[in-house]
């Protein structure tokens, strides 16, 4: 491949106005002001005293926590059925079917959310953290699947078939052949399910009813402007967490792919 | 796998096995995504009054919504932003896709991807918040100016207005556009340019009549993946515009709940719905033809 130096810098400067906002995060957040502005004001670590002081916070991480663990787990469960079932076997109705569960990823989510809150209102279903799971299995199944099926597309179907000839039952082919070779596609989609849900607002925010989760506290903390700081403080921890999963989603992704022999040709979907 | 209830040869049947895994995420999606759907559309042929929905099915909201003057600017601005949102973000991801693609050494093409995607599994709503700071009257940029004396004056063209959205969105949604042309990029057999050049075509005449050509499936994927989402962006318009430039999110929001008119709030949903199915439909044609005329 030849040299194109202007190709780099331009790809470069690319990442920089990708990373240029995050990066004012951890300037603001140790920034000495309450008014988000240059020029700064000295260090100070008052933000993370004030955001670890705030109840309402940890009770809506505490939701968020249990929404996004929930949602990650069913999602994940769905997405290896159906990914098993799109990759190993022919079925009338396959298009349409893996259409379906894939649609929400082509759907914006203010359809999604406003029409399962119709459904809901009218069945009569009281708005809790509960139906805030039920939306995020929804959104993230999609992605599960995409995640999933490239692992089990990798898959070398004459193992599978081995294992039948020594005698093992097609359940315990699952689980000591099948499950072992796709647990790093399985790790990486618990953790991007995880992430997904953490980080999702609309569905969590008509769905919840008066229940907070944290995308939630966030946004309802922008109409104060003496807490921005604070929420800065949050959004640098925030940042933190979601870059040390996702390098946890890439080794495993990475391992995923060595284990089976595969060529890496790299990123999650 | 576990075999089905049913007796006979179809319990063993490959089908009978498909239709068997793929049954827990299907009836998952039946119950919550296409019963759901269908309500809505059932909604939107009703009347909403104060005495509950009408039995009788009417055309009325669906009029209503498409001759309404609001409604026809909302989407009009929706269609707008996301139009060039979408324009923006492929221009701008096309050369960084190109870039990893054939320009970086294999071993260091996940690293890149890796640092291209983490940004954007950082918290969405923190990410728009922070170009509210950046691009606000006493934000970061105009503060930052002032400081070292460029300007005197806040500028003010810069916040709440179109442009700011299409900014955010563009940042927002970046990484989206790069992956699928760069995944498209990739399957390029390279013998295919070098044939180009043997042959006597210039560089950029390769690019032109074979690699460009050849990503069209991946650049119409990105087109489809910026465009779906932030058509029905409802953060943006509501942090970065001020609520001042609502799109039709924010309507079906403010129709729905505030107003409490199921029936014309779903109309509007289902017309948002069908206008980003007719885009796709275009853009998927669009592709069919490509890859037609490729294998000519």
């Amino acid at each position: 491949m030849s040299k194109n130096p202007s190709l780099k810098i331009y790809a470069i400067a690319y990442l920089i106005f990708l990373y240029a906002p995050i990066a004012l995060l951890p300037v603001f957040a140790f920034n000495d002001s309450r008014v988000i502005a240059f020029p700064l004001a000295g260090f100070t670590t008052n933000w993370f005293a004030e955001m670890w002081a705030d109840n309402q916070l940890f009770k809506a991480f505490r939701n968020s926590l249990t929404i996004a663990t929930t949602s990650a787990v069913i999602a994940t469960a769905l997405g290896i059925f159906a990914a098993r079932a799109s990759t190993r076997y022919k079925f009338p109705g396959k298009g349409g079917v893996l259409g379906l569960i894939m649609l929400p990823m082509v759907l914006p989510e203010m359809i999604i959310s406003m029409s399962l809150l119709v459904v809901l209102i009218a069945v009569g279903v009281p708005l809790s953290i509960f139906t805030i799971i039920l939306g995020h299995v929804l959104i993230c199944t999609p992605f599960a699947v995409a995640i999933l099926t490239s692992a089990f597309q990798s898959l070398d179907r004459s193992l599978e078939e081995a294992a039948y000839d020594l005698g093992e039952s097609p359940a315990s082919t699952f689980r000591l052949i099948i499950l072992p070779l796709v647990m790093p596609g399985i790790i990486s989609s618990l953790l991007i399910c995880f992430t997904i849900s953490l980080d999702e607002f609309i569905i969590a925010y008509f769905l919840g009813g008066n229940q907070s989760v944290l995308s939630v506290y966030i946004f309802g903390q922008f109409r104060f402007p003496a807490k921005v700081p604070a929420v800065m403080a949050l959004g640098f921890v925030l940042v933190c967490i979601s870059v040390c999963l996702l390098t946890i989603a890439e080794y495993f992704r990475r391992r995923g792919i060595a284990k089976t022999g595969g060529k890496d040709t790299g990123g999650f979907l | 796998m576990e075999p089905g209830s049913t007796p006979g040869r179809f319990r063993n049947s490959e089908a009978a096995n498909g239709l068997f895994m793929v049954s827990p995420p299907a009836i998952y999606a039946v119950l919550l995504l296409a019963a759901p759907l269908i309500a809505m559309v059932l909604y939107s042929l009703m009347v909403d009054s104060k005495v509950g929905l009408s039995s009788g099915l009417t055309f009325d909201n669906y009029l209503k919504v498409w001759t309404g003057r609001i409604d026809q600017a909302l989407m009009i601005r929706s269609l707008t932003v996301s139009a060039m949102v979408t324009l923006v973000t492929v221009l701008l991801a096309y050369p960084v896709a190109y870039f990893v693609s054939f320009h970086v050494k294999p071993e260091k093409k996940s690293m890149w991807l890796f640092l291209i995607t983490i940004p954007f599994w950082t918290s969405y709503l923190i990410r728009v918040f922070l170009w509210k700071v950046i691009l606000g009257y006493n934000g970061v940029i105009n503060s930052g100016l002032m400081s070292i004396g460029i300007i005197d004056e806040p500028l003010t063209i810069i916040n709440y207005s179109l442009g700011s959205m299409i900014m955010t969105l563009a940042h927002a949604y970046a990484a989206f556009a790069i992956l699928p042309i760069f995944v498209s990029l990739e399957k390029i057999d390279r013998s295919f340019l070098e044939a180009g050049q043997d042959l006597g075509e210039s560089k950029f005449r390769t690019f032109i009549r074979v690699t460009l050509p050849l990503s069209m499936p991946g650049v119409i994927a990105a087109v489809l993946i910026v465009f779906i989402p932030t058509i029905g962006d409802y953060v943006t318009p509501e942090l970065i515009g001020g609520g001042k430039l609502p799109m039709i999110a924010n309507r079906i929001e403010a129709i729905m709940l505030k107003q409490n008119d199921k029936a014309l709030g779903s109309a509007i949903a289902m017309t948002a719905m069908l206008i980003v199915a007719l885009v796709s439909i275009v853009f998927i044609l669009l592709n069919r033809r490509f890859l037609r005329g490729q294998s000519k």
